[in-house]
């Protein structure tokens, strides 16, 4: 994390590391959509799993640690670069919004992931590793998974924060995918375009099937 | 033309500056911007007062050295050109414009839109000689180089250093001077031999200096007034990638130089 460049390599291999992971979330939440007995045996295969919780959940958090740190580091250093700011700037006439922002839509995702945590994740640890339950079950004897998932979505300011949050993850995406590429060299003429062109289309389409969960399980329970 | 300037005032490095508001008349669309700041400095001296420095040179386009900051744009309203290439016609009758030195912590301001681009020379010098004779001409094929090389190490050389990717970006990030010097030579078989250690010197500076990091925003690329692509940009993060992971401890050995 020495130089500026060593910087944006760890940002951009950390981001892409956090896309695979999205897209391994957004299929098995998407199961919810489709089989609630497929999301129950899945989820619970995923939490019991000693190596996606051993191995794979600590490379997880670290990469998303990672990923904040290196772009709150960025962020300070480029903001010293320019001690004196324009009293006139007109950025719009050469970039995206997008790109300028990444730091705000990146705290806007970063805020979600807070609730996102107190929702699921640290309920998740709670029952699993401090009172030992690892059945995955409830006091009816059947699988919980499903059901709570569905339980946090019947709440409407919660799917309205999810959604919201899911834009600016859209927003994020839209630049970070192809920059990413970019810092770290892959740059090709003939590649290039359809980069761009996937990372537009995964920007759109993850965030809104996410949201299409959210809306689907709130609309069918009520 | 009659125009309102909002013109960014500094008696030197270490005072503070303001902008300050002057009225022109009768501009001719077809001045050029440099042309119409003479005529107001033509009316500054005629009224016994300081005139506005600013830097210019060959006012055709290619030394680079035209740096105002118009309007919250690099070099004004239009892209690919420099600030004497731009003309009074770009604008109307009766606009205000803002005028401001570049900004950046690199680029300190030395008085009113003059400012010290210095640190594009210690980047460059620092890149250090290539491995070539000297002497007598050598026959042009000899050494030979693929036509898309040589034209794209040639649109890569097209950077006058005139700092308009700094100026324009919301990091302050020279990273498209950088890699457009880095490239130049990496992109020719006359700049292979240092061509790793290059890249660390110059990226190295870089960072000392205290420009920004780059966010591939692009907006240095739609600013600059020679064209160079982000792909230099690219290049500079495989080359200096490649020469972090093969760089080895430097030895004492004796004999060449390095």
């Amino acid at each position: 994390m020495k130089t500026s460049l060593s910087r944006k390599y760890w940002m951009a291999v950390s981001g892409l590391f956090l896309i695979i992971f999205l897209t391994q979330h957004f299929t098995i939440n998407f199961l919810s959509v489709i089989s609630e007995e497929s999301f129950n045996s899945v989820s619970h295969f995923m939490g019991t799993n000693p190596i996606v919780q051993f191995l794979l959940q600590p490379v997880l958090l670290i990469g998303v640690v990672f990923h904040f740190i290196a772009g709150f580091m960025l962020e300070i250093k480029n903001r010293q670069s320019r001690p004196v700011k324009y009293a006139a700037y007109s950025p719009a006439a050469n970039s995206t919004w997008m790109s300028r922002n990444m730091i705000v839509t990146g705290i806007m995702i970063l805020l979600f992931l807070g609730l996102h945590f107190y929702d699921f994740w640290i309920p998740e640890m709670n029952v699993k590793y401090i009172q030992a339950d690892m059945s995955g079950l409830n006091e009816n004897g059947e699988f919980r998974y499903y059901d709570e998932l569905v339980h946090k979505f019947t709440d409407p300011i919660r799917v309205i924060i999810y959604c919201l949050s899911f834009v600016f993850l859209s927003l994020h995406l839209m630049h970070g995918f192809q920059s990413a590429f970019q810092s770290l060299g892959a740059r090709h003429p003939k590649y290039t375009p359809g980069i761009k062109k996937l990372g537009a289309a995964f920007a759109v389409l993850i965030p809104l099937g996410f949201i299409v969960i959210a809306l689907f399980h709130y609309l069918s329970s009520h | 033309m009659n125009l309102t300037l909002k013109v960014w005032r500094q008696k030197n490095a270490k005072s503070e500056g303001k902008l300050v508001t002057y009225q022109v008349s009768d501009i001719s669309p077809d001045m050029s911007f440099l042309e119409m700041f003479d005529v107001l400095n033509e009316q500054l001296i005629s009224k016994g007062e300081d005139p506005i420095a600013f830097d210019h040179d060959c006012r055709e386009g290619i030394c680079g050295m035209c740096s105002m900051f118009i309007n919250g744009r690099a070099h004004g309203p239009l892209t690919g050109v420099t600030t004497c290439q731009l003309h009074m016609r770009s604008f109307k009758d009766g606009d205000t414009i803002v005028v401001e030195p570049w900004r950046a912590k690199a680029f300190p301001v030395i008085k009113d839109l003059v400012v010290d681009r210095s640190a594009f020379d210690r980047i460059i010098a620092k890149g250090g000689f290539i491995s070539v004779n000297t002497g007598s001409a050598r026959d042009a094929n000899n050494i030979p180089i693929p036509k898309q090389n040589a034209d794209e190490a040639f649109e890569a050389a097209a950077c006058i250093g005139c700092g308009a990717c700094v100026a324009t970006c919301k990091n302050s990030s020279a990273m498209l001077f950088v890699s457009a010097k880095i490239s130049q030579l990496a992109l020719l078989p006359q700049g292979q031999p240092e061509r790793y250690q290059r890249v660390l010197n110059m990226v190295e500076q870089m960072d000392k200096e205290g420009f920004g990091n780059c966010s591939n925003t692009g907006a240095c690329e739609v600013e600059c007034p020679k064209g160079i692509s982000l792909e230099n940009i690219a290049r500079m993060n495989r080359d200096f990638l490649k020469a972090s992971l093969i760089q080895k401890p430097k030895k004492e050995t004796g004999g060449g130089a390095m």
